[in-house]
């Protein structure tokens, strides 16, 4: 169990506290490795250049994070709190964006907004290369991050809260305010630190519809793989961590404020159907899911006709990846198969891991210690992860420097990069199994990976599922971490996606980009039939 | 109807017994989380067979002790002996015990089959003779038809007969029981206490229940182990417990109890206002404060005559109907204030109502005398 436990810390070790500290011992060195300080930060904050991209990273952040919070609140707000017609379908359409990668919305935004775009009058003259793009593009990227958020704090309210307030004779308004807004209060909060943290390190978004409006993630980028300034990439990664910490500095403060709103006697809240309210709410939804079918369904347009925007027949060329003049389907199947290598190793990782930080006895500390290092990859973007590793497995004085570039490092990193998300998970699920299982398995002198196997695991296979799944989406369409770790024989579809739509085909790129979204939505579907037929099979336990 | 190997038991059992040699033996184990001492000193010796409970309010160490037990919180000093064997190092799984928690923790995703069955695979016994363990097991319990029910259709009392079938599946050396019938309605507790009780005679398989219920700890009990503030405050029968207990705390938590506080006139004699009252038994020094302990259905009403011994004129403040029995709140001349139960029949005869004057008795076999102050008789005034 202890060698278990130490063999986890190790593996967090390595994959983790290691390469973010290589980062930031690099940002204290100059280009020898001498330790020079914190010279290169007075370099970065002496250039305005620099200087400049911070500042817009800074504005697009703030601006997509407003936007992107009200749209989500009003939509959440109608999901979990109105009875208007096809809750469903919305909340379905809304997680789409979590299917594609980040740069897919920048390539769509170019079919709508760009120089030849349908919509391009509707920006009265202005680029939708630069700011506009990017905010656009965010909120399309964070928007379903956003919803889960406000859905799952709209949706714990005690119903009585509400009776007492209309009891008392208070206005909608009021209660609005008195009630439903103190309620959410921390989902408002956290959803926007979430959201900010997102569109603050982006990277896909930027990338492809930036134009020359420069943001940190891109910069990185410049630095590193333009200009081989490792020093000042590591110090523009280091400050893509900002917002990271601040958020749990506020996380902190919040939580110190934060008191359970619901009672063991809270009754739920069951939304009465209000015509006028209601159908607000529907134009309201429908408009914003309009939005995001709009730019997926530009996506998947653009990639079937001919030659936008000249000749509009439909074709399949742009899906002969081999013709493209690209690297045909290979990145692809590379895709493919990282991401199940990610999704079946990691959650072994992950759950296993889990499971002895949460069920293992004794060794307080040391699992204490893992499940704070477990919580650490929530708050590294990917551009700063893949940073990290560049450092530490590149370097050539590295026992591991042989894995640099291989399908290996793409899997490691990837894990590391969705560790948290999945360990809390696994944790959550965990926590509500019995915890005296273990004690029950030792007094019937049963060992306790038999326990584990026969109990523990099919417990919790549906949030496993949830986990390889979770991994599994997010290894296809990841971009950032990856972009600095691929080598010729493991380059990905999504990375392929980005250099193709450098090369100026944005036709190809599209279609590489549906090609993600179409596997994942697969793999989605796949999900839900397997738990279905899980749970009809194992899980007949949980029928009453 | 008693199974060969049962009556081997009983054989082993009566030898252990004559021995003297305890079935489990704790000396002097303590054990501290962190700056929290759970334990203070614990010694404790339970004899095969027995059936002892160990009884106090919650953070007194009942749990803790009986996790020490079991191994799954080793204690920090002192040794746990059973059967002649020091298991104080050992883990759970190389301990002779079978447990019961108060959420019975059954394996949700297997049926009852597997559950009781869940300690048998793997072992020595072949398919056949584990089926039959197993059928021999819900036959136990009585639950033959429920084998291939899934917990989560089960009844609360149905639960927790499987949890104590897949305990004694491996027919352990000792039992534990961790508050098994507090999940449960008064009236199943109630039943399943006596059954739990029979099933454990007729085992004689040693048994240690903890529980925070005094009824439940008195009914089902051979020996009780009142706790409190991790140290044992008495061990004893449950009418040892309850006719003489040595520690105010004890007297104050099982049962009901009047504590009243007077002076000692002098060995044997302690003064209650103007009354002169004897005491059996120990008091403190002549001129030393004391406290004056007596149960509420001790107290005398008929045939009290006035200056008989031990008598005190008082006034009835009030009366609760209790059912079975009226608990009046008399006061004393002096102003003290004790509560009295009378039977229905006995309020009925001296037609007994509030504003009534009356002569009472405190028997002196049945006072007993604590030292001042005590801390537990403080919140009665």
């Amino acid at each position: 169990m202890r060698c278990c436990l130490l063999l986890l810390g190790l593996y967090l070790t390595v994959t983790l506290v290691l390469p973010l500290y290589t980062l930031l011992a690099k940002s204290l060195q100059n280009k020898d490795g001498h330790f020079v300080g914190f010279a290169n930060f007075a370099r970065y904050f002496a250039d305005p250049a620099m200087l400049q991209s911070f500042a817009n990273t800074v504005h697009v952040s703030a601006i997509g994070t407003i936007i992107t919070l009200l749209l989500a609140f009003l939509y959440a707000y109608a999901l979990t709190r109105t009875c208007m017609a096809g809750r469903g379908f919305f909340r379905a359409v809304a997680l789409i964006p979590l299917l594609a990668p980040s740069l897919l919305p920048g390539l769509a935004l170019v079919y709508l907004f760009g120089n030849q775009g349908i919509f391009k009058s509707l920006l009265f003259g202005h680029e939708i290369y630069g700011p506009i793009g990017i905010v656009m593009g965010e909120v399309f990227f964070a928007f379903p991050h956003a919803l889960i958020i406000l859905v799952t704090a709209l949706s714990v309210a005690d119903g009585r809260l509400y009776e007492a307030a209309e009891s008392l004779r208070a206005r909608p308004a009021r209660i609005f305010l008195t009630v439903t807004l103190p309620g959410c209060r921390y989902g408002l909060v956290s959803a926007s630190l979430v959201i900010f943290t997102l569109i603050f390190t982006d990277f896909g978004v930027p990338k492809v519809i930036g134009g020359s409006y420069n943001v940190l993630a891109t910069d990185v980028y410049r630095q590193v793989i333009g200009q081989f300034n490792f020093q000042m990439g590591a110090v523009v990664g280091l400050l893509l961590l900002l917002p990271a910490v601040l958020s749990f500095a506020a996380d902190r403060i919040m939580q110190r404020k934060q008191v359970a709103l619901l009672s063991a006697r809270a009754v739920p809240l069951q939304p009465k159907p209000r015509p006028l309210t209601d159908r607000v709410f529907f134009c309201l939804a429908a408009a914003v899911a309009g939005f995001l079918l709009l730019v997926l369904g530009m996506a998947l347009f653009g990639s079937l006709v001919k030659l936008w925007p000249y000749n509009l027949s439909l074709t399949l060329k742009w899906y002969d990846f081999a013709r493209a003049g690209t690297d045909g389907w290979g990145p692809y199947f590379n895709s493919l198969r990282m991401a199940a290598l990610v999704a079946a190793i990691g959650t072994a990782i992950i759950f296993g891991g889990a499971y002895l930080v949460e069920k293992s006895r004794g060794a307080g500390r040391l699992r204490a210690i893992l499940h704070l290092l477990a919580m650490i990859p929530l708050a590294v973007p990917g551009i700063v992860l893949g940073l990290s590793y560049i450092f530490f497995f590149n370097a050539p004085d590295n026992p591991l420097n042989f894995i640099y570039g291989t399908m290996t490092v793409l899997v490691v990193n990837t894990i590391c990069h969705f560790y948290t998300v999945s360990h809390l998970t696994a944790i959550t699920a965990l926590k509500q199994v019995d915890a005296e299982f273990e004690s029950v398995a030792a007094s019937l002198k049963v060992p306790l990976y038999r326990t584990f196997w026969r109990v523990t695991v099919p417990v919790c296979l549906p949030a496993i599922l949830d986990i390889s799944v979770y991994l599994f989406v997010n290894a296809m369409t990841t971009v950032s971490a990856v972009v600095f770790l691929y080598s010729a024989e493991t380059k990905l579809m999504s990375i392929n996606a980005i250099n193709t739509d450098d090369a100026g085909n944005t036709a190809a790129a599209c279609a590489m980009g549906m090609t993600i979204v179409a596997t994942s939505a697969a793999l989605k579907g796949l999900h839900s039939l397997i738990l279905r037929r899980v749970e009809r099979r194992t899980q007949a336990w949980r029928k009453r | 109807m008693v199974e060969p190997s049962f009556a081997l038991a009983q054989i082993e059992l009566d030898i252990s017994m004559t021995s003297k040699s305890p079935y489990l033996r704790i000396e002097r184990v303590s054990k501290a989380f962190g700056d929290f001492q759970a334990l203070k000193d614990i010694s404790l010796d339970v004899q095969a067979g027995e059936f002892v409970c160990f009884l106090g309010p919650s953070g007194c160490g009942k749990t803790t002790l009986l996790r020490a037990i079991a191994g799954l919180d080793i204690h920090n000093v002192g040794t746990i002996i059973q059967n002649g064997i020091d298991i104080s190092a050992l883990p759970p799984s190389q301990r002779d015990f079978g447990i019961v928690f108060q959420s019975y923790a059954l394996f949700p995703n297997l049926n009852v089959v597997d559950n009781v069955g869940y300690g048998l695979v793997g072992g020595k016994m072949s398919r056949t003779q584990i089926k039959a363990r197993i059928a021999e097991l819900l036959a136990m319990v009585g639950l033959v038809a429920q084998g291939s029910k899934y917990p989560g259709q089960l009844s609360g009392g149905q639960q927790q007969r499987v949890a104590l079938a897949r305990a004694l599946a491996m027919s352990p050396g000792l039992l534990l029981l961790d508050e098994p019938l507090s999940a449960l309605d008064a009236r199943v507790r109630q039943h399943l206490r006596g059954e739990l009780k029979q099933l454990q005679r007729r085992l004689a398989v040693t048994a240690i229940m903890v529980t925070h219920d005094q009824e439940e700890a008195l009914a089902i009990a051979d020996r009780i182990v009142v706790m409190n503030e991790g140290r044992i405050e008495q061990i004893g029968t449950p009418i040892d417990i309850y006719r003489h207990p040595t520690a105010a705390f004890v007297a104050d938590f099982v049962g009901q109890m009047n504590f009243v506080p007077v002076d000692c006139e002098s060995e044997g004699r302690v003064r209650l206002g103007e009354a002169i009252l004897d005491v059996n038994g120990e008091s403190p020094m002549a001129g030393a404060a004391a406290t004056l302990c007596i149960r509420p259905e001790d107290i005398q009403i008929r045939g009290v005559v006035v200056g008989q011994g031990n008598s005190v004129a008082a006034v009835i403040e009030r009366v609760e109907f209790l059912g079975s029995f009226c608990r009046a709140e008399l006061r004393l001349v002096c102003g003290r204030r004790l509560h009295a139960d009378f039977s229905i029949n006995a309020m009925r005869d001296l037609s007994l109502a509030p504003g009534q004057d009356l002569h009472i008795a405190l028997p002196a076999d049945r006072i007993r005398l604590f030292p001042v102050p005590v801390s537990a008789a403080s919140h009665h005034g």
